[in-house]
């Protein structure tokens, strides 16, 4: 039987969860870096032992741990995220033009196809790659030096990419995606990009067409089917049958088609999973209840999965990187709360269970399925 | 000839380097923030950014630095530390600056 590895980023330190392949009962270990935000962590599918964990602070600025043991140990490897040559500058909030300056880390994407490569995704918006185990960092520099890139401006988190999408068996082609700049595709592993957001329509921008400035929240796709895209927008979901080059809405009759993470089911292309959100302003669910909305058909058709969740008085949010799937045969789903839950379900969102209830606020959710 | 200086690093900071209390490190030439600091972080590589920032070197926004009782967080990094902090026989303070409600 598998195991099951949890891992959870929050306000004040990380956390890993772990149990079997039924998923009953589990083991909470932690905190780890506590008081620490832990923004993301994430482990390798090429060696599960190697976890990243992107620490960052206000008082003490960047730091990156790796574990090589599942996450029982850490230690500290590289945090020099220097951008290549000359920075330039970006919009800022009042149009105004602002030097671009490193401020964390969102992402942390171990590679697919090399278990000492690993991605970094940056505020201000750029993508790093460490082909050694995170120790150093080189900016794939094409993406922010983009024609467009004078034009990028923060969303309100800051501008930031938090969303790095890798080819199942091409590694040099790579999605990312940034708030609020859209998203990006790359075919020469980050050499020169290309905005792939035709289609998107935003209300925050005054050009519809627009190829850039699009608040994109997060990106998902099935590996045996990698150009099918799913998208999470700041409003909209949408959906790309052609690896981005055209987006098409499928919010169809979700309560809201405004909300933060996307998922795609391990095992089923064309079933997503996405947390519908009252509005931009509000940030908690419509009418107080949880409801996690998952359509079977690739979106368009929703159906509100609410077994086990609270379904009143319910006034959290769910982030961009606080959704995962685990491989086990009978699906898992996982999403943490700005409240401190951390939620899963073991039957592909039919029903749910508080892994935990009062942790705090969680940033992101991972999982490994170990065999 | 080098001095070894006093160095009170703040709690998350000592868990980074795996250290308890005070610190101790020896620096060569004259007694600055840089001096210090530079030599604090030759021998605790994880703090490297921690204190001062990566890009620009400069102390970061939330850390403060005293000694002897005074304030030194606005001091120019090269300007020489006091006396006793030099001889030993006052800490170099790095404090996280107050946050809360």
């Amino acid at each position: 039987m598998g195991g099951t590895r949890v891992l959870v980023g929050t306000r004040k330190g990380a956390f890993v969860l772990t149990s079997d392949e039924a998923r009953k009962d589990w083991q909470v270990d932690g905190p780890h870096f506590p008081g620490m935000e832990i923004y993301h962590l994430k482990g390798s599918s090429l060696n599960p032992d190697r976890i990243y964990a992107s620490q960052s602070s206000a008082w003490f600025g960047q730091v990156i741990h790796r574990s090589d043991d599942g996450g029982s140990t850490w230690e500290t490897v590289g945090n020099d995220f220097t951008y290549d040559g000359v920075p330039g500058q970006h919009q800022w909030y009042d149009g105004s033009l602002r030097d671009w300056a490193f401020t964390r880390v969102w992402h942390l994407e171990p590679s697919l196809h090399d278990a000492d490569t690993v991605y970094a995704g940056v505020e201000d918006a750029a993508l790093f790659k460490s082909t050694d185990g995170g120790t150093t960092w080189t900016e794939l520099s094409g993406l922010r030096k983009h024609d467009t890139g004078p034009q990028w401006q923060p969303g309100a988190g800051g501008m930031c990419l938090h969303t790095i999408l890798q080819h199942p068996s091409d590694p040099d082609r790579l999605f990312v995606a940034i708030s609020a700049a859209g998203a990006f595709r790359t075919t020469d592993g980050g050499t020169t990009w290309q905005p792939i957001n035709k289609g998107l329509r935003s209300g925050e921008i005054p050009d519809q067409d627009s190829e850039v400035g699009h608040c994109v929240h997060r990106i998902d796709m099935h590996p045996t089917n990698p150009d099918v895209l799913y998208m999470q927008k700041h409003w909209d979901v949408m959906r790309s049958k052609d690896g981005g080059d055209s987006w098409q809405e499928v919010s169809g009759n979700l309560p809201s088609d405004f909300g933060f993470p996307i998922a795609v089911h391990a095992h089923e292309a064309e079933t997503i999973y996405v947390v519908p959100i009252l509005s931009d302003s509000y940030h908690y669910p419509p009418d107080g209840k949880l409801r996690v909305y998952r359509s079977r058909t690739g979106g368009d058709e929703w159906e509100a999965l609410t077994e086990g969740l609270p379904q009143a008085d319910c006034y959290v949010n769910v982030l961009r990187d606080a959704m995962a799937v685990d491989q086990h045969e009978s699906c898992g789903v996982y999403f943490g709360t700005t409240g401190g839950q951390v939620y899963a379900s073991d039957d592909s969102g039919d029903s749910w269970a508080p892994i935990v209830r009062d942790l705090p606020a969680v940033l992101s959710v991972e999982v490994q399925t170990l065999q | 000839m080098s001095d070894t200086v006093r160095v009170v690093l703040p709690a998350h900071l000592r868990s980074m380097a795996k250290v308890q209390g005070e610190i101790r490190v020896d620096v060569t030439g004259a007694v600055t923030q840089r001096s210090v600091l530079d030599a604090v972080e030759a021998e605790f590589p994880m703090l490297l950014g921690t204190i001062r920032d990566r890009a620009t070197a400069k102390r970061r926004p939330f850390v403060r630095f005293y000694a002897c009782e005074e304030d030194l967080s606005h001091e120019e990094p090269d300007a020489p530390l006091p006396d006793r902090v030099a001889q030993g026989d006052e800490p170099f303070l790095v404090i996280g600056a107050m946050a809360g409600g």
